[in-house]
């Protein structure tokens, strides 16, 4: 099994389509969308986290480049600056996966970072500004 | 058996002050009872940290020549207010630095602001100063600008109004749109509820009826060392209690100074607030003196006990409705989940429970060390119920 984080750009002509629906469908991937929009000029912008087995991920991706779709890795990380977290936790309010996680006999703030899928919101909405963005 | 203030610090003095925190003594009266824990223990330490708005330093920034009448002032470009003697300023924790967007794009996200000078002035870091006057016979300069630091500032005290509330509301949002408040980020239709006190571990929840805290009281403030000076503005004690006199409202509050130097940024921490604004997160551990076995009995309360009002934040907080949907206990809080409305809402804090423990240590070890004396308070804070006799 393997878990990688990508970014894709998807060309005009291909927005509508569904292109992501057939990874699961002819590739048997999961996929959990951590992102999505569509540019000014109409371009789709897709960050993906995609979890099959290894061979399947290949062909997926070969698949979705002969889509036209360009690739990259998630270059984006979410790191804490363990001086400046205080574990108050506001942080457990927003985080949509296990990434955070408070530990109930120390009450301190655990950060998985292998958990984190870079959405970002725990960025501002900690007090301390301990969360930061590395590219 | 009654204990005084003197015969604790006697035994301070000789490092054989008993000492406990507020968590551990809970342990304590389970197993041996109130009796004897109030025989052998003299000393229960509590803690807190959490954002705290209502704080600021008073900084006099010595004198410039030619000498300056300080009219206005900026430290880091965070205006100060400057409407009292020449060159002593007070910075606030909430004050915005100059040309932060605010709320325009919202939510804002208020990087700097006065909490932040406060912490980087602690860690010892220079801060620019700007001052404007309009000149007088007396102080003709109309301009100063300086980087200053807190080992070259003439004096610079934490002087904060509000502090420590005794309990505070558990925070919910009704909405159904994301709401940023100063209890954080609020997602919308009861997706969170965050609340923010340190519960069985905090100050004034564990001298419910302010028996021993008053004018006076030495302190743990920001890491270093202070004093309660008053009690705090919106401090009230005529509130709902449960049966063991315990508030189930936010009720009484302090007002502490202490001498910016000797405190450290880990206990004095600059935090902004999404959509909110800035605020300043303070560290403070009030011993408990053992006096009686009221006091242990008090200083035993454990979160189960403990209870917080359920308040929503898109309408009734800001329409100060006054109504509440409920009440739940610190045990549940801490828990992960509660439930409102019949609906389970897991819980986040503002507070830092883990520091607040820490606080509890520190002030343990100093009294242990022998470094911390208490302080007899010239007087009580005020506490209607106390002095009416409910216990
Ligand atoms: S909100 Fe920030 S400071 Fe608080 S626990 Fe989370 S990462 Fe740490
Ligand atoms: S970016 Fe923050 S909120 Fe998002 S998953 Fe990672 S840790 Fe959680």
């Amino acid at each position: 099994m393997v878990r990688h984080k990508i970014v894709l750009h998807f060309p005009h002509e291909q927005v509508d389509k569904p292109i992501v629906s057939k990874l699961v469908r002819d590739y048997g991937l999961d996929f959990n969308i951590l992102k999505a929009s569509i540019t000014p000029r109409e371009e789709g912008l897709l960050v993906l986290e995609l979890t099959g087995k290894e061979s399947d991920y290949e062909r997926g991706v070969q698949y979705l480049r002969d889509c036209g779709v360009s690739i990259q890795p998630l270059s984006q990380d979410i790191r804490r600056n363990e001086e400046r977290c205080t574990h108050c936790g506001a942080c457990l309010a927003v985080c949509p996966t296990d990434a955070l996680r408070l530990d109930r006999d120390t009450m301190q703030v655990a950060f998985e970072q292998a958990e984190c899928i870079a959405c970002e919101l725990c960025v501002k909405a900690c007090p301390p500004r301990a969360m930061e963005i590395h590219y | 058996m009654a204990k005084t203030i003197e015969e604790i610090n006697e035994r301070i003095s000789r490092g054989e002050a008993v000492v406990v925190t507020a968590e551990e003594i809970i342990g304590l009266v389970e197993k041996k009872g109130v009796e004897e824990t109030a025989a052998t223990v003299d000393m229960v330490t509590t803690g807190t940290f959490g954002p705290m708005c209502s704080s600021g330093a008073f900084i006099n920034l010595g004198h410039a020549q030619p000498r300056i009448r300080v009219h206005r002032a900026w430290l880091n470009d965070v205006p100060a207010y400057s409407g009292i003697a020449a060159v002593d300023v007070y910075i606030g924790a909430t004050e915005v630095a100059v040309h932060d967007p605010l709320n325009e794009v919202f939510p804002g996200e208020f990087r700097y602001g006065g909490g932040h000078v406060i912490e980087d002035l602690v860690a010892g870091r220079k801060v620019h100063l700007r001052a404007e006057s309009y000149g007088t016979d007396c102080y003709p300069g109309r301009h100063w600008e300086k980087d200053i630091s807190l080992a070259d500032l003439k004096d610079a005290w934490l002087f904060n109004p509000r502090n420590a509330y005794q309990n505070y509301n558990v925070a919910v949002n009704l909405s159904d749109r994301v709401i940023y408040t100063y209890m954080g980020v609020l997602r919308p239709n009861l997706g969170n509820a965050n609340y923010c006190s340190a519960g069985q571990l905090s100050p004034l929840l564990n001298d419910p009826l302010f028996r021993t805290i008053g004018i006076g009281t030495r302190i743990f403030l920001g890491g270093g060392v202070g004093y309660v000076a008053w009690h705090g503005t919106q401090h009230n004690t005529e509130v709902p209690r449960t049966e063991r006199g315990a508030p189930t409202r936010p009720a009484g509050t302090i007002a502490v100074i202490g001498d910016l130097r000797g405190m450290n940024p880990r206990y004095l921490t600059g935090y902004s607030m999404l959509g909110y604004g800035v605020s300043l997160a303070v560290g403070i551990g009030i011993p408990i003196p053992v006096l009686d076995e009221e006091v242990v009995r008090a200083a035993a309360v454990r979160d189960e006990e403990l209870l917080a009002p359920v308040v929503d934040y898109s309408v009734d907080y800001p329409q100060g409705t006054g109504r509440i949907l409920g009440e739940v206990s610190y045990a549940q809080l801490r828990s992960g989940s509660i439930v409102v409305d019949g609906k389970e809402v897991p819980t986040a804090s503002l507070s830092s429970y883990s520091r607040a423990r820490e606080i509890a240590e520190t002030l343990k070890e100093w009294i242990r060390e022998g470094r911390f004396l208490l302080a007899c308070p010239a007087e009580l804070l005020p506490c209607a119920p106390r002095d009416k006799g409910v216990s």
